[in-house]
């Protein structure tokens, strides 16, 4: 029983931080097609700003993740929103292109970081209770995995009522319907292109900072290694579905779990064999719209 | 066939006759090869570059021809790299004669090479577009994870495995005989490119160009667009594990790096830099590439390098960085790559005539 409970809540712990890197993918597809390789990298920068401003400051506090926090999702929606302005503003509507200029920054953007931070990765200091672990059930959780949940509720719950309650949420959510009829209404669709990459910038910027919590130390390859498994997880939820995200972060992330501690490490290939399945049954995803 | 066909064959053949006898010159090209033509170290270069040229020709078939974006053509390459590997390793104590054993592990790697393609090729295709494009790219991650997880020491982890040499044929071992492997190395490209000239001047190949242009128009002429799509994965993947084998000869051993997402992205760099319009840019893309990459590495290491400040030294330094944003610049400016450039130039014209008039965005 303590073994489940250790791995489901592990896996919930995990599948919160594809989500932060898959809702902002989710989003960036549904609303403009793009595929956007790039997204890794903002991760991955939004984790070492993050972690450079923390240790200046108070290292190993919770004031100083706070700072890291607040920095990484600062540094991860305006390298976004730069990325999108600067390079594939201009590509627009050419889908394959922009995936291609995304990858070109995605290599570009790790080698750049192995240059500045090294190839190795850097052990961080975290609070002491991220360090310890609370017994529920008989089965001794890591703490931190309690903090990426509630960041990742927080994070989706906000996304959500953002597009629920909001103008610029509802031209958004009408965007990803028909792009083509909301333009034709007199509404220029692109500056909500710019929001929703700030909006994924910044999740993928806390998500950042987070998985530098959760491993215990940042490193260059933090979001190539993060954005395959984001890719997976878009692709079973179904592209451009937020619920379908979730709910696939936290199926492919259990899993994983699962697999990892049952099935001998095979928690990798599992999750592949789920993406096949998927496909195989239902092409669109659990919660994409019919193509 | 006419003038301008005949003498592109014959200029051709010239061509891969001048570097089949290149190991046999003295040609010394400061700055791009770090030796004359005829030392182990160079010949070693160039074999990779012809390897490299061979694999982006495979890739460019999918990509350029059908318009299939896969992020996972490495795992064929790594299959053919580390089927030879461990079926020559898995022969190695067989009585049979050498010869034998050889041919029997290409075959069977070329079987195995097959039988991947066809159910990664029939379950990845049941999608299209990105969707398909990340379908790849988690079969091939999963092929990475195995090769690193080295299930029975079967692969060597990050080691990487080292090439069983008890039944290689002795012309292909030791850097005496980097010529031999070089010649190799040619005649895998030009096999390559012969193959997917067929392809592509085929029925088949025809179809899977009309299947890029539209796909919705193939199926109402009545033809299915799946079968023929899966006809050029598989080719260009069995393809691609014959490079592959090539690869394992030639660098005497497979490493992990080769099954990884990178090194298709870098294969996807090399066909869009090289021009994804024309089979030559594929090539010329793979040659200038690892060239670029060799080179760019001996700067990173110079002494001019480590003299500057940190913030020239730390991108200069990286080869990748600097490969990464000449990719992004290309696509942004020069979106026919290198092979376009001579049309660019002929008819002044910004935009490749290739590409379509710049849309008004939606």
């Amino acid at each position: 029983m303590d073994t489940l409970v250790l791995l489901l809540i592990t896996g919930l712990g995990l599948g919160a931080l594809y989500f932060l890197v898959a809702s902002g993918l989710s989003l960036i597809y549904g609303l403009m097609g793009v595929l956007n390789f790039a997204h890794g990298a903002f991760l991955t920068i939004a984790a070492f700003l993050g972690w450079e401003a923390g240790r200046r400051i108070s290292d190993g506090t919770w004031t100083g993740l706070a700072i890291s926090a607040l920095v990484g999702i600062l540094v991860g929606a305006t390298v976004a929103v730069l990325t999108e302005v600067l390079i594939i503003r201009r590509l627009y509507e050419r889908h394959i292109e922009q995936a291609l200029v995304t990858v070109g920054i995605s290599l570009a953007a790790v080698a750049l970081f192995e240059g500045i931070w090294g190839t190795d990765p850097i052990y961080t200091d975290r609070p002491a209770w991220l360090t310890q672990t609370t017994e529920i059930l008989g089965a001794r959780i890591p703490n931190d995995r309690f903090l990426l949940i509630a960041c990742a509720v927080l994070v989706l719950g906000g996304i959500v009522l953002f597009l629920r309650r909001t103008r610029y949420g509802l031209i958004i959510r009408a965007g990803v319907e028909n792009r083509h009829m909301v333009t034709a209404l007199g509404i220029d669709v692109r500056r909500s292109f710019t929001l929703v990459f700030a909006i994924g910038g910044a999740a993928a910027g806390l998500g950042g900072v987070l998985a530098s919590v959760y491993y215990g130390y940042v490193s260059a390859h933090l979001g190539s290694v993060l954005l395959i498994f984001a890719f997976i997880v878009t692709v079973i939820g179904g592209l451009g579905s937020l619920t379908g995200a979730a709910i696939a972060s936290v199926l492919v992330a259990v899993l994983q779990q699962f697999a990892n501690f049952y099935l001998g490490g095979t928690g990798d290939l599992v999750v592949v064999v789920l993406l096949a399945a998927v496909l195989l049954i239902r092409p669109r995803g659990l919660m994409g719209k019919a193509a | 066939m006419t003038a301008k066909s005949l003498r592109l064959v014959i200029g051709g053949i010239l061509l891969v006759v001048a570097l089949a006898i290149l190991p046999l010159l003295a040609i010394d090209v400061p700055g791009v090869l770090p030796g004359p033509t005829y030392t182990p170290g160079t010949l070693q270069l160039l074999a990779f570059a012809l390897l490299i040229a061979a694999l982006a020709l495979t890739y460019r078939m999918m990509f350029g021809l059908a318009g299939l974006l896969s992020f996972g053509h490495a795992l064929f390459f790594a299959a053919g790299a580390y089927g030879l590997a461990m079926t020559l390793e898995a022969f190695g104590p067989a009585e049979w004669p050498s010869a034998l054993v050889f041919t029997v592990a290409i075959a069977a790697t070329l079987v195995l090479g097959f039988v991947l393609a066809a159910t990664v090729g029939a379950l990845a295709l049941r999608v299209t577009g990105i969707s398909f494009a990340m379908v790849t790219l988690a079969f091939a991650q999963a092929g990475s994870v195995l090769i690193r997880r080295n299930p029975g020491s079967a692969t060597g982890g990050d080691e990487g495995l080292a090439l069983d040499t008890a039944h290689v044929p002795p012309e292909l071992v030791g850097v005496v005989d980097t010529r031999n492997l070089y010649w190799v190395a040619l005649g895998i490209l030009v096999l390559v490119y012969l193959i997917v000239l067929w392809v592509e001047k085929s029925r088949a190949g025809h179809v899977a160009e009309a299947i890029r242009e539209n796909e919705l128009r193939v199926r109402v002429i009545g033809i299915r667009p799946y079968n023929v799509k899966l006809l050029v994965f598989i080719a260009a993947s069995v393809l691609a594990s014959v490079a592959g084998m090539g690869y394992l000869l030639l660098q005497s051993g497979a490493a992990p790096r080769i099954a990884t997402a990178d090194f298709t992205l870098t294969l996807l760099v090399i066909v869009v830099l090289g021009g994804v319009g024309a089979r030559w840019g594929a090539i010329v893309g793979g040659i200038v590439y690892t060239l670029l990459d060799q080179r760019l590495t001996a700067l990173a290491g110079s002494d001019a390098i480590a003299a500057l400040p940190d913030i020239l030294r730390v991108p200069l330094s990286e080869p990748l960085f600097i490969l990464g944003t000449l990719f992004v610049l290309v696509v942004l400016f020069l979106p026919g790559g290198i092979a376009g450039l001579p049309a660019r130039i002929a008819t002044g014209r910004k935009q490749h005539p290739a590409e379509p008039e710049e849309t008004v965005d939606a």
